[in-house]
């Protein structure tokens, strides 16, 4: 999508046309399935959105496979601690969705403290004709029942239905950052700021407490996880990364508690580059594996970085996401942006990586040709089924036209969540309460 | 004590920012020290920008442990640079003499506005300056009142560094906050919200960013980064931090994050700020709290 940045042409559609926007908008997580076919949302107010991709029609070829909204649900409900005397918030942190295994979706979605396994089927045919009960489910006078009848499956409109099959809760004590399911499918971790727990997905009164980097004395508390995900094939390795900046593997085979790594992969601090801001902006805001299982891509706030996990003294690969901000650190310290945190994500072949920025911005990275494009998510600025037009930050003091420069962009605007197809090159991008979705031009 | 120059266009939103160079134009000593100065000014108001950002964390029950963490790990960072070359010595000494560096109030004062939405509206009718300074300390005071009923608890700030005064601290409401609460009670509502949204990274606040005072600060700290490599922690610092005693926190407190009553000590900062709010305290007692705020760090993050 990237490659040929200028002229590439990229498509987008609007799904989510909001004219009001409430705090309960926000978007707080997006993901696609693991076939592409369908792509979920959470948002603050705690519901979950699925849209599923339109079947395309030979008709209307340019209508290719656009997202249209599946179902909605009410995940998480604002809830009272009553012993802490403490609101649980229903935003939805992580959306995770299970590999499919029959006709119906399954998705974990998760807030700071409950984790919740939902299921969503459909439902075209309804049960007719009961003995003992009329259509409307009341129970018929007995006295009236003189023959036997089989009930018989009508068809019906198309609904799609959301249950809550498992609710995962009381098991952590601090916020849980994300979820990662595992390959064994079997299992799945959640994680806080100091702990990684170990479900089974069909058991919700227990968990198993796999990682537990809270010290003795809180005071000597230095360093908190900050995302944690399981290798995509091997079912006993999984990666957590800290607020600084390190990223641990620990293998379960090793020991019941992974209290100790297997590998620790960190960088080597730049002494030229040193400031008050330093640990804070190497914080680790996300890790994920590359489809292959091969390397690990992590987030800070200035850059995302790609380790090979055979090298764990410097990352493979480097790429400076929004490097103008250097000089703005103490600002964006002020103001609390310092703290955003930024996700990453990998295309379907791992060549390209993606992650966001601010003012609606968001890049590409691709990993081949080291060619790099920022891309705008914004409804005033690009218009639906139009082409992406690249764009450029300026740094220096002249402004070329169609550059902005550095302090007029708008810091409340940021593209904290994205997702890419698994197979295909089609990108959802969270935006505030807008969701984009774009793809390669059609031919 | 630092050269008011530096001090003025920190605080003056309207004037243009001035680079360092020049600033100190006359000998290449003078052009030295102003550039000492200016640095620990900077770091000085860095520190007060994170502890006021750490009280406004630990008023939450349950705030955003990674970024008190972080934020507690810079302080740290600060006070072991200020420890090495004898800042903090002078600072603590000064403080413990009750001799309050009026500047590093204002300072304090300017930081505390930026991080405030209303009085950072671009807006060309928005109020003037100085009521804009008041409003940031008004919003610090209500999310305090707001939010923590224990406030009553407040005491005067004992000057001991140990922590055991928080707890033994006469439970009375101190006549000031009363009076703080009824005169605003009014805009309390709307300034809760700001102090929220300070404190949870709002849409509002990251907004104001793109202000020109923001910008002027921005200049200051331009040239914020440490000459040399970090010093070994200090045995001072950690005696100061030996004095907390944990065996005052519950386990409830400790594995919570629940707090009651030692609470009560990092709000001293704040109420240090309302000096320049209607109901004036005496310099001294908010200087003493300084000293106290820094004994609390760890408390901060035990509650946290």
């Amino acid at each position: 999508m990237e490659e040929e940045s200028d002229t590439r042409k990229i498509n987008n559609s609007f799904l989510r046309e909001h004219n009001y926007a409430t705090e309960a908008d926000i978007i707080s997580t997006v993901e696609f399935n693991s076939s592409g076919e369908l792509l979920a949302t959470g948002d603050k107010g705690g519901r979950v959105v699925v849209f599923q991709r339109e079947q395309e029609s030979k008709s209307q070829p340019q209508r290719r496979g656009e997202y249209n909204v599946y179902s909605t649900f009410q995940s998480h409900e604002p809830e009272f601690d009553y012993l802490k005397s403490l609101e649980i918030e229903e935003k939805i942190n992580k959306i995770k969705w299970l590999p499919q295994q029959n006709a119906a979706y399954f998705l974990l979605s998760t807030n700071d403290k409950t984790v919740k396994l939902w299921k969503i089927s459909e439902r075209d045919k309804r049960p007719e004709g009961y003995n003992l009960k009329d259509d409307d489910g009341r129970i018929r006078d007995p006295s009236t029942i003189t023959s036997l009848r089989v009930p018989v499956l009508q068809p019906m409109d198309l609904m799609v239905e959301a249950t809550a099959r498992r609710v995962f809760s009381n098991a952590h004590m601090y916020h849980i950052n994300s979820i990662s399911v595992n390959s064994d499918y079997q299992t799945y971790i959640s994680t806080d700021d100091l702990r990684v727990n170990l479900w089974n997905l069909e058991i919700t009164d227990r968990s198993f407490n796999i990682v537990d980097i809270k010290p003795a004395n809180m005071e000597e508390l230095t360093e908190v996880i900050t995302s944690a995900e399981f290798h995509p094939q091997q079912c006993h390795t999984f990666a957590y990364s800290s607020s600084k900046g390190s990223i641990r593997l620990c293998d379960m085979r090793e020991a019941a508690l992974c209290d100790k790594h297997c590998k620790y992969f960190e960088e080597p601090e730049d002494p030229s580059t040193r400031s008050f801001f330093s640990e804070i902006i190497s914080s680790i805001s996300d890790v994920k594996f590359s489809h292959n299982g091969r390397y690990l891509m992590t987030r800070d706030y200035l850059t995302v970085k790609v380790w090979d996990l055979q090298m764990e003294n410097k990352p493979l690969e480097t790429y400076q996401v929004h490097d103008y901000l250097r000089g703005k650190l103490c600002s964006l310290y002020e103001n609390d942006c310092i703290f955003d945190k930024f996700e990453c994500v990998w295309n379907g072949s791992d060549s390209v990586i993606m992650t966001g920025s601010y003012n609606n911005f968001f890049r590409m990275f691709d990993r081949n040709t080291k060619r790099d494009v920022t891309l705008e998510a914004s409804r005033e600025n690009s218009k639906p089924r139009a082409i992406l037009k690249p764009r450029k930050v300026c740094v220096g003091g002249k402004r070329r036209k169609d550059e902005i420069s550095v302090d007029s962009l708008d810091f409340s605007k940021k593209i904290l969540h994205t997702t890419w197809h698994p197979h295909e090159n089609i990108i959802a991008v969270a935006a505030t309460n807008n969701l984009y979705i774009f793809q390669d031009k059609v031919n | 004590m630092f050269p008011k120059g530096t001090k003025r266009k920190f605080s003056d939103p309207g004037e243009e920012p001035v680079s360092e160079e020049d600033q100190a134009p006359v000998t290449p000593s003078a052009a030295a020290r102003t550039l000492t100065s200016a640095y620990s000014l900077q770091r000085q108001s860095l520190l007060d920008m994170s502890l006021i950002k750490l009280q406004l964390c630990h008023m939450l029950v349950e705030p955003n442990l990674c970024r008190s963490v972080l934020i507690a790990n810079t302080v740290r960072q600060i006070q072991e640079e200020m420890t090495q070359d004898g800042t903090w010595q002078i600072m603590t000494q000064a403080l413990a003499a009750a001799q309050c560096p009026a500047d590093r109030l204002v300072a304090t004062e300017v930081l505390c506005r930026q991080t405030d939405p209303a009085g950072q509206s671009p807006k060309p009718c928005s109020g003037a300056g100085l009521e804009e300074g008041y409003h940031a300390e008004e919003v610090v005071m209500e999310g305090d009142v707001e939010t923590e009923v224990t406030m009553s608890t407040l005491s005067p700030v004992s000057p001991q560094l140990s922590s055991a005064s928080y707890l033994a601290g006469p439970f009375g409401m101190g006549p000031c906050w009363e009076e703080e609460e009824e005169e605003d009670g009014e805009c309390e509502e709307d300034e809760e919200e700001d102090s929220e949204e300070c404190a949870s990274e709002s849409e509002e606040g990251d907004r104001d960013h793109l202000s020109p005072d923001t910008r002027t600060g921005e200049q200051v700290f331009g040239t914020f980064e440490i000459k040399h490599p970090a010093p070994p922690p200090d045995p001072a610092l950690e005696e100061l931090f030996s004095d907390v005693d944990p065996s005052y926190y519950d386990l409830d407190t400790v594995l919570t994050g629940m707090q009651s009553a030692p609470k009560m000590g990092p709000y001293d900062l704040l109420e240090s700020l309302s000096s320049h709010g209607p109901t004036a305290l005496s310099s001294s007692s908010s200087c003493r709290s300084d000293l106290n705020e820094l004994d609390h760090i760890m408390e901060i993050i035990v509650g946290s």
